[in-house]
């Protein structure tokens, strides 16, 4: 029972990050961009969180900090796939490349110096039995999640402001015509994007490991990534996929401990089968073609308009 | 009364192009006025500036009398301004209702948008299901939602870019009772169309630019459609030459029960389609968009390859197995529907272009070295032959209009001698001169003793340019009979899928 319940709290926190990034990427994806530097923007976010929770010690402020820093970064791909039509996957990837750089650079002087993590959001004696734990434990950002996909999902089905984001992913070209504006919807859309990054990203030193580490964030950019599309770009499979990923992830630290029957399979297998399930997942996406027309039409194509 | 809407003076210029050079005319309130003229005449820049989408150089814009600057297409539909556009600005993805919504400027609740559409389609016989997908609607029910999205702003001028190139007679017919239903309520109409007929039977007036100048405004009542012509073209106009009395060879081209299987979500595959070719016969397949032509076109030309060596043969040579290179070795040459990205690769030029379809016809590639000097060549002949508007074969494909890049694929094809040349839309958004020239090259071509099969919407040009006449409809193709035992109403029912008694997916090849 004790584990069990430990297991839960590990899985939901290390399922939070990757589906508060894979929650700003559907948001991107769906107004017709690609934005693979989710990766980069995330370390941004995670050193300017860590800064600010060094020295100010207010874990708000951080995760503040942390989507700043985050949509700063990704105004810069803003700025290069929208203003100038730069290609979007070289852009991406050179995002990730800059992140993990800029990141290393900026959190070089603050190597082994931990931080305090960030308290649970409701009073502790709310949280005093084992099964109240679970439900109310958590600190902030975990909420936020949960928050953040139904919000998400009414904003994309409910709003109008939703269903041009959608109508600009799907035909730029109308929505252009129509009289909408592609590069103002997608602006804000890679911005929203970027701050998620950046929030997923601070909850790395804020909830995780309390101390800098270079590339702390370790290819979950990637994940949330691949999840998006795992989801066939839907809010609510992205929460399921989030926490399967999570789930497997947790695996791997109990079968690394060396107990319990989870140690019989090596930890380095464990530890693979997140990136072997997102490329099993691909994989099979593709091949099923109802799934993959549930992409956004205009997905990675910049956008010009006619005449 | 004052005039609904006032153009005086308008001057577009592009780089390298006058679009419209001082065009003035005016619209009075409840007119269906006509907007005539060839592609490139600088008809839809003219639209565009009315709509908002760009801004004149020079000249005034009045509407209701009053001087006005019509910023956005959002300012357009404020002061009253509809448009349905040819190529329509929907979103497959998403429903009816949500397609609307998007059109709206304001903010309307959706359940009382939805009962605004109703009442629009219940007033104007616009029968549409707000819940479904656009991706499973057809074209003239597409075009439905443009119309009711323009209606649910009550415009007071509606602006219509080539409405029935997509639509079946019926389908025209009902479009034309709404319009003058509109009309009649006051709402003016400016109606842009290739068609003739259907301006004669429509409009009140009719305005003719050819090259951005205006060149013309007449009562289109008082004119023939062959005046009409002659006025935008600025010359008269050649009817096609065909022998009298021909006579037919052998079969050539026999498809026997040939099907295709499904490809994509939204596609018609063919089923089980039976005809003949002879040599010397030109072959009508008539139907309204999305019924299996593509996928007939892809069938013949081999980029769909099925598995019946004998469903098509060509001098009793199956080549149902083969593909488009060795079919085009076999002399069958194919000009799929769309050209840009399909018959052509936009940013290669001409010349390479050449070098992809006529390559093993022509001895363009010795050793697997191309042949520059012959694709250049040749490309050149395509280009004078077919008085193509280009610099010369090394512009791109892209950088022609879509009439001109039209006349070089048809000339590309029609010059390799094809012994058969199946075509799909080969006069779509081409104007009347050009359409001339390509129809009259299909029929010399024909006289040279080839086969070929006209895949196209437009009924007035099949029946003016086919033999034979078959209709498709669902992937099903009706028995192919000479096209003057056909008459408009029947072509119609066949369209529409109504087979009667010419029920004919087992037709034996005559």
């Amino acid at each position: 029972m004790e584990l069990t319940l430990a297991i839960i709290i590990t899985v939901v926190g290390a399922s939070t990050p990757i589906l508060i990034a894979a929650l700003g990427e559907l948001v991107v994806e769906r107004s017709g961009v690609l934005n693979l530097g989710v990766e980069g923007m995330m370390l941004i976010g995670a050193i300017a969180g860590f800064v600010v929770q060094f020295h100010t010690g207010n874990p708000y402020l951080a995760l503040l900090c942390g989507a700043a820093a985050g949509m700063a970064a990704s105004l810069i791909f803003g700025f290069l796939t929208l203003s100038l039509s730069a290609n979007q996957t070289a852009t991406g990837l050179a995002l990730t490349i800059f992140g993990t750089g800029f990141s290393a650079l900026a959190g070089s002087s603050y190597s082994a110096r931990p931080v305090s993590l960030m308290q649970p959001l409701f009073p502790s004696d709310l949280s005093a039995h084992p099964i109240a734990r679970v439900i109310f434990g958590y600190s902030f950002p975990v909420y936020f999640s949960f928050i953040m996909v139904v919000a998400i999902w009414y904003f994309l089905h409910k709003t109008r402001a939703g269903l041009i984001l959608r109508a600009v992913g799907e035909n730029d070209q109308s929505a252009h015509s129509i009289g909408y504006s592609v590069i103002g919807v997608r602006y804000m859309a890679v911005m929203f994007g970027g701050a998620m990054a950046g929030i997923a990203g601070a909850c790395f030193p804020l909830l995780l490991t309390p101390q800098w580490a270079e590339r702390m964030t370790a290819g979950r950019g990637w994940i949330a990534v691949a999840l998006v599309v795992f989801a066939s770009w839907k809010p609510f499979r992205l929460l399921g996929g989030a926490y399967l990923f999570g789930l497997v992830m947790t695996m791997e630290l109990y079968a690394k401990a060396g107990s319990g029957p989870l140690s019989a399979v090596p930890s380095e297998l464990w530890a693979a089968l997140p990136y072997i399930a997102t490329v099993a997942v691909l994989v099979l996406i593709s091949l099923r073609r109802d799934a993959s027309t549930n992409a956004p039409a205009c997905l990675g194509k910049p956008f010009l308009p006619a005449n | 009364m004052p005039n609904r809407l006032e153009l005086t003076g308008i001057t577009k210029q592009f780089p390298g192009v006058l679009a419209n050079d001082h065009v003035s005319f005016a619209v009075k309130p409840g007119e269906i006025h006509a907007l005539l003229g060839e592609n490139g005449a600088g008809k839809s820049t003219l639209v565009k500036m009315i709509y908002g989408i760009m801004q004149p150089d020079a000249g005034e814009i009045r509407w209701n009398d009053e001087p006005v600057m019509v910023a956005n297409p959002k300012a357009a539909r404020k002061l009253g301004i509809g448009m349905v556009f040819q190529h329509f600005s929907l979103f497959e993805a998403l429903t009816v209702l949500e397609n609307i919504a998007l059109g709206m400027d304001a903010k309307i609740p959706s359940r009382e948008l939805e009962s605004r559409i109703r009442g629009v389609m219940e007033t104007y016989g616009l029968a549409l299901d707000p819940h479904r997908t656009v991706a499973t609607l057809s074209v003239g029910e597409r075009q439905r939602i443009e119309i009711v999205r323009a209606l649910l702003l009550n415009p007071q001028l509606l602006i219509m870019d080539e409405p029935t190139s997509v639509l079946t007679p019926q389908e025209v017919d009902q479009l034309f009772t709404v319009l003058r239903k509109l009309a009649a309520e006051g709402c003016s109409i400016l109606y842009i169309s290739h068609k003739l007929h259907e301006i004669k039977a429509l409009c009140d007036t009719a305005t003719i630019l050819r090259a951005g100048k205006l060149v013309d405004t007449c009562d289109p009542r008082q004119e023939t459609s062959r005046s009409m012509a002659e006025k935008m073209i600025g010359t008269g106009l050649k009817d096609i030459v065909k022998a009298a009395g021909r006579t037919f060879g052998p079969p050539k081209l026999v498809v026997n029960r040939l099907s295709t299987g499904k490809t994509g979500h939204f596609d018609v595959p063919v089923d089980n389609v039976s005809f003949t070719v002879r040599a010397g016969e030109i072959l009508g397949i008539a139907g309204v968009a999305g019924n299996g032509q593509n996928a007939l076109l892809d069938a013949l030309s081999g980029e769909l390859i099925g598995d019946d060596s004998e469903a098509i043969t060509i001098d009793g040579l199956g080549i149902g197995l083969l593909n488009t290179t060795e079919r085009r070795r076999q002399g069958l040459c194919a000009v799929p529907e769309e050209r840009n990205g399909h018959a052509a690769v936009g940013d290669f030029t001409l010349s390479d272009n050449s070098v992809l379809t006529a390559r093993d016809r022509l001895g363009m590639v010795m050793m697997g070295l191309i042949n520059s000097g012959a694709a250049k060549t040749y490309t050149g002949r395509v280009i004078a032959d077919f008085a193509v508007k280009a610099l010369g074969p090394a512009s791109t494909a892209g950088s022609l209009s879509g009439g001109n890049l039209q006349k070089y694929i048809m000339g590309r094809e029609t010059l390799q001698k094809p012994s058969v040349l199946v075509v799909s839309q080969p006069t779509w958004g081409v104007d009347a001169g050009a359409a001339a020239a390509i129809h009259q090259a299909l029929v010399d071509l024909s006289m040279a003793g080839s086969a070929i099969v006209v895949i196209s919407q437009d009924l007035d040009e099949l029946r003016a340019l086919c033999d034979t006449l078959a209709v498709i409809n669902m992937g099903r193709l009706s028995e192919a009979r000479p096209v003057k035992e056909f008459n408009v109403e029947e072509i119609g029912l066949l369209m529409g899928g109504v087979h009667g008694a010419t029920e004919g997916t087992d037709a034996i090849p005559a």
